[in-house]
Parts: structure tokens; sequence; C-alpha cells
């Protein structure tokens, strides 16, 4: 499979780049953009933005490995992030993290980041959301929830199961 | 000599500002600027001021030839500033002394600049339990697996945990697994698990050779040295990653498991590789050769080398090395009965009869011998070039280790190699009935095996057989730079010692030897015995040594200008 980038996507990267000084330091918000729109980050999309930005592949590479909110896997349709820092980790993350792994039928205890087989859900943790207050906090994709309750969560599954 | 031909090409020094600091009670000036790793002037370091007052600081990441990183804290040293008064004045003590205030926080000595009246306290209890507790850190996910480790032994991590670590370790959680054996590039493997991430290795890389082709993957306890996946670690300069590695990460593939560095034995030489005559260090053993390591030489090479020069060396060990001098019939194969037959043809021979093809892989000391021996037959000679490629680094294009020595000492034709020509024409014509040739192949080089059956005597004189070796009616085997003594003169006129490391196979010998004898049995005049002797006589009699003496090259040569008289 050959990997293309959209003449829009380009477009919109380009004009990313132009607003640095130094075109290296766009490399997270290109990685941000190809993200978004593949899903997640192929080696080939890594060289790619490595020539984009007159960098060697490696120091793409170093990014990618460093930030945990780049993938090198496709994740589900639905991507469950649930805060696992103090304040929601008091507040009862763990058991969220539990309940939602369960009623999706994922192992609770893996490590890293678990895919539904039908790859509808992955339930991840991940750190803080910055909603300490309303512990625990949950993101499913880009929509944010908080103060979690186990029937909160059910009510939130359902309505991206139906 | 030497000193006024520098005097002559610097300018005089502009007055540098200076600055006093006391490192553990003991006062030093230090310039307020040094050269960082590019030669530009930055402020001068706390770690560059320590080792001017002759106190080492222990440190991994800092290397003064790279980039400061600042990352491995193995540097930590407490430190005091002037205390100054409300009028910006330095506050004194009763006694005149300036009042220190000692800092409340430690400072990395590798990246700190230095200030008027600065104290560096660099062994005090806290610096050394600094120290202890960076040491326990780097240790915590290494291996120790230092008996299988081909770093033991030359290992900063070893030598300072001998000196600030602790015997037991208190971690009991489990290690972090890391990849081993990862092959990075054709000469190169890489432990991670031994890895301290000092990035010595990418920034080598990246900002000397310009191949940025290092990286550390991964975060925290993961983090992890790598090229990009299909991305080999292939440049001319990787062997220096390993010198360079403070820790057994980097190993050579070539060296790797074959030999404790401490068995060892390291001779002082220079690589005969191309014309640049990098300093080097050849570690032999039981008269074989294990490795070359590059010996700093700020005025040749720094500590670099070059991986080609570095793995040169192999064929010094070759099965098929010319071991026997053979004469023109059977029974002459003892040195004395070779050499006495062949000052018996060449002692009649008159002047053009004889042409001498020598070679600018031999020594100043070789070369002259050749230049006497070429005066009193009446010889015309010549050297071959061998060009190849050169870099922007250290790599000369030209791969002969002593082309200006060969020029200065009037072997060479001017260029060198024009007077091939004019030898297959002699030899053609019968004018030429004799020829002599040093370490070289001159079938290859227009002198075919038709010209050279057309001579009455063929010397050979070389360390491996090749075509013209085995036309010779006399073979006189010589020795590799690795086995003898003498002196290389640069491409840019430094001339520089060699050292013999390993003995030769056989009954080859070094070429200055038996040509001091053969020159002896045709003019009745003995050459120096000695390798001084000879090196000086000849800094006596040739216009452009004069002035050097054997003693004064020392370990890093000295440079000649290559204009004699300019």
């Amino acid at each position: 499979m050959t990997f293309a980038v959209p003449a829009n996507l380009e477009a919109e990267i380009d004009e990313l780049v132009s607003h640095y000084p130094q075109k290296r330091s766009a490399s997270l918000m290109v990685l941000h953009a190809l993200q978004d729109h593949f899903g997640y980050l192929t080696p080939a999309a890594m060289e790619w933005t490595a020539a984009k930005l007159g960098l060697q592949p490696i120091n793409v590479l170093e990014l990618v490995t460093f930030y945990p909110m780049f993938r090198q896997q496709p994740v589900g349709r639905f991507h469950l992030k649930i805060c696992r820092t103090l304040s929601c980790a008091l507040g009862g993350s763990h058991e969220l993290h539990r309940q939602l792994c369960a009623k999706l039928g994922l192992d609770a205890h893996a490590h890293g980041a678990q895919t539904t087989k039908d790859g509808r859900f992955t339930v991840e943790f991940v750190e803080c959301l910055a909603s300490c207050g309303t512990a625990p906090v949950m993101m499913v994709n880009d929509d944010f929830y908080e103060g979690v309750t186990p029937q909160k969560a059910d009510e939130i599954i359902g309505k991206y199961t139906s | 000599m030497s000193e006024a031909a520098t005097a002559k090409v610097f300018k005089p020094a502009p007055p540098v500002d200076r600055i006093t600091v006391k490192v553990d009670g003991q006062v030093v000036v230090v310039p307020k600027l040094s050269p960082d790793w590019q030669g530009k002037l930055v402020p001068t370091t706390m770690i560059q001021a320590c080792e001017a007052a002759g106190v080492t600081i222990p440190h991994y990441c800092y290397h003064p030839q790279l980039p400061v990183a600042g990352n491995c804290r193995m540097c930590l040293v407490e430190f005091g500033t002037p205390a100054l008064g409300p009028d910006r004045k330095p506050v004194t003590n009763p006694d005149g002394s300036a009042v220190i205030n000692k800092s409340p926080r430690p400072a990395i000595a590798c990246a700190t600049p230095v200030s008027p009246g600065m104290e560096i306290y660099a062994n005090t209890p806290g610096v050394k339990a600094m120290r202890q507790g960076v040491l326990e850190f780097l240790l915590i996910n290494h291996p120790l697996d230092c008996p299988i480790c081909d770093q033991a032994g030359e290992c900063k991590l070893q030598e300072y945990s001998v000196e600030y670590g602790q015997s037991a370790t208190r971690f009991v959680e489990a290690k972090v697994h890391k990849p081993k054996a990862v092959d990075l590039g054709p000469r190169i493997m890489l432990d991670d698990e031994r890895c301290i991430l000092c990035t010595r290795c990418i920034r080598f890389t990246r900002d000397f050779v310009g191949d940025d082709a290092l990286g550390i993957v991964n975060r925290g306890s993961y983090n992890t040295i790598a090229t990009y996946p299909g991305h080999k670690f292939d440049n001319n300069y990787t062997l220096n990653t390993v010198d360079l590695c403070p820790v057994g990460a980097l190993t050579s593939k070539d060296f790797r498991f074959e030999m404790r560095v401490w068995f060892l034995r390291e001779t002082k030489s220079v690589c005969p590789s191309c014309g640049t005559g990098c300093n080097l260090l050849i570690g032999s053993r039981e008269n074989r050769i294990y490795r070359y390591t590059p010996r700093d030489n700020p005025a040749v090479n720094g500590p670099w080398m070059c991986d080609a020069g570095r793995l040169d060396y192999k064929w010094i060990a070759r099965d098929d090395r010319l071991k026997d001098a053979r004469g023109s019939r059977p029974e002459v194969r003892t040195w004395r009965d070779v050499l006495a037959e062949l000052a018996g043809r060449l002692r009649p021979a008159t002047a053009g009869s004889v042409a001498i093809v020598a070679s600018a892989r031999l020594t100043n000391e070789e070369l002259y011998l050749i230049r006497k021996l070429a005066q009193r037959l009446g010889a015309a000679t010549d050297t071959i070039p061998h060009l190849g490629d050169g870099d922007r680094l250290l790599v000369n294009a030209d791969k002969n280790p002593n082309t200006a020595g060969a020029r200065l000492l009037g072997i060479s034709a001017k260029p060198a190699g024009a007077n091939l020509n004019d030898f297959a024409a002699g030899i053609r014509d019968g004018l030429i009935k004799t020829l002599i040739v040093f370490r070289e192949d001159v079938t290859r080089f227009g002198l075919g095996a038709d010209l050279l059956g057309r001579l009455d005597t063929l010397v050979a004189s070389n360390v491996l057989p090749n075509e013209t070796t085995k036309l010779a009616h006399f073979v006189l085997p010589g020795c590799a730079p690795a086995e003898k003594r003498g002196s290389f003169t640069n491409i840019h006129g430094r001339v520089q010692r060699i050292t013999k490391a390993v003995e030769p196979p056989g009954d080859a010998r070094p070429e200055w030897e038996f040509l001091g004898e053969l020159l002896e049995l045709i003019t009745d005049r003995r050459a120096p015995a000695t390798i001084e002797g000879l090196f000086n006589q000849m800094a006596g009699e040739v216009p452009a040594f004069h002035g050097l003496r054997w003693a004064a090259l020392g370990d890093s040569g000295v440079t000649m200008p290559l204009e004699p008289g300019k």
C-alpha cells in the first residue's frame, strides 16, 4: 500500500509549517495532522514528515516514540481515554477502567491500549486531562466527560453502541 | 626551527581576558573564553578550570571535542561566588579575604561558566555523595555483565564505580530489559542495556560527521539508542563511537570478543593508510595486532580516525607475506649472501643503467638511504602516486603516507610518477639494465612482464607477493609500518614517528636495515645502525629536514615548511 497525502491535507500542512521560523519546529503539528487524518502514524508517514521538514526519519521517530499520544497502530473507532493521574485515581478511575473493560469484553490487566475485536472501541489509560476537580474524567475521541460514575459510564457506552 | 616556523605563521595572540578562580582551595587563572568543540570562543567552564588546576572531574557525556549536552550529571560540583555588598563591591572578611556565598545547589561543571572569584569544591562529602547517587541511578538498569563485556578494563562506568560507587545494590525491583546485540551497521554492534544514554555517539555522528543516523527512541527508563528501522549506521567514522562510548554499549564488530583490553600492548604509531597520518595506538599481544585506536593529536587528527584506516591492519598477518630473502640462484638465500650478490651486481653499474621505483609508503629514513644509493649509482628514481577518495574530515585523497617525504628527499619526479614512461623507454632501448622496485607492482603501471623480462637485474622489495616480486631476480622481504621504526612526513609536512609493535614474519627485515647494509657493501661507508642516527644524519644532510632531531619529534611530530626556504 503506498502512502499518499491528499492535496488538501498537504496544503493544510504547508500552511502549518509556515507558522514556524524553522521548519522542524512544526514537527508535532504535522504529525498530529497526519494522525488525525490517517488514524495512526505509519513508517511511511514519518518518512514523509521527515522529508517535508528537512529532517532525518530518526528525528521523527524519536518524537513519535516519546509522546504517548502518537500512535503507531490503529485504534478503535471510539477511543476511550481514562485519566489515571492522582486525582482521578483517587476518584475511581481504575474502577471505571475495569468496568468499561468488562462491559466491552476487554482484559483490564493487559498492558497498554485494548481494542475490541470488532474494532469499535479502544480503552486506554492516559495521564492528566486537566479536570482534577471533577474526577474521574475520560475522553471519547474529542468528547470530554467529567465525574464519570458507573451509571454514567454505562450511558456513555450506550450512546456510542447504538 | 619549528618554533621559528610557527612564529612566522601565527600572528601574536590578542590579549586574553583572564579570570582567577579557586579549585579546592588552589588558585588557578584561566582565560575568560575558551575554544568550544568547533574552536569558537565561549565562556570557560568549571570543568576546564578544574582541568587547569589538575583536578579531574568525573564525567560521561562531556567531551571536549563535542557539543556540551549536560545530561549525565556525573560532573556535579559545589561552588560559591564572592558576596557583593549593597554597593556591588565584594564583601571582605576581617583578614581581607573575600566572603564567599556558597551556592545552595550544585552545578554541572561541564556547562557552567566560571566567574571571577568563584570557588569550586570538587571533593566535598556532598559532591562525593552526588557522584555516588548518579552512579547508583546509572547502574539501576545496567546488566553488570563486565565479565563478558569488551569495554571492561577501559570502562568509565567500572572506573567511577570503583572510585565513587558502592559495592552492593539497593535496587530490588525488576530491571528494564532492552535490545541486545543490535546490528547498527556493518562495523558496529550495540547493547542497549549497557547504554547510559550520554548521547556522545549521537552528537558525534550528527555534529562532527554530519550523518544524523542515531537517535534516542522511547521514553524514560525505556530510552534506547537506535537507528531508524532499515537505516544502517554506516559512514567512514562509525568506529569512533566505540571509542567515545564511555561504557560497553557500542562495540566494534571487528574487535568484539577478540581480546581483553588489559592484555593489549599499546604502541604509539601513525596510520599509513593515507596522507593525513592520523596518530594511533596499535593494540597487540603475542605478536598479533588486534586493533588500531586513534591517539589524540590536535595538530593532525584530534581524537578521531576513519574506519578504513582503523581496519587496515589485517594484511600484516597474511599467510602469504614475503618471508625469505632471495638471490638470483637458489643457494643464495641468507641476507648476507643476497646482499653481497646484489652489491656485486650494483657496484660496477654505470650511471643511468639503474632505475629505482621507490614508494611513498616507505619511511623518510628508508627513502633517504635510497636517495644515497641512487646518488652513488647514478640512478633515476621515482614513486608511484596512489590516489583515491578523500573527504572534508580526515581522509586524504593521497593514499601514500609519505608523499611529502618522498618529494622533499627528491625521490619522486615532478609530478610523482612522471619518470615511469622514461623508465619503460629506457628498458625497451636497453639503456636501463637494472630496476629496483620497492613496495610496488610496476606491472600495473606500464612496466609489464615483457619489459621486465629485458632487464639484466630486477630487484623487488615488498611485504606481500605480486607480479613484480614473482618476476624479480632478487626479492628483499620488507616490513609493514607496524613492524619497524621510522618517520613519515604527512601531506601537510608534519614529520611523525612510527614505532614497531610486532615482529615481521620469517626473514623479513625493516627496509632501512638492509638498505644500510647494501649501501655499506657498495660504498664501504657504514650507515648509522640506529633509526635515531639515521634520522639525525638525514636532518643534517637534507635541507628540508634541517634542524630536526629524532628526539624532538616526540610522540606527536613536528611540522616542517613544505617548501624549504620560504
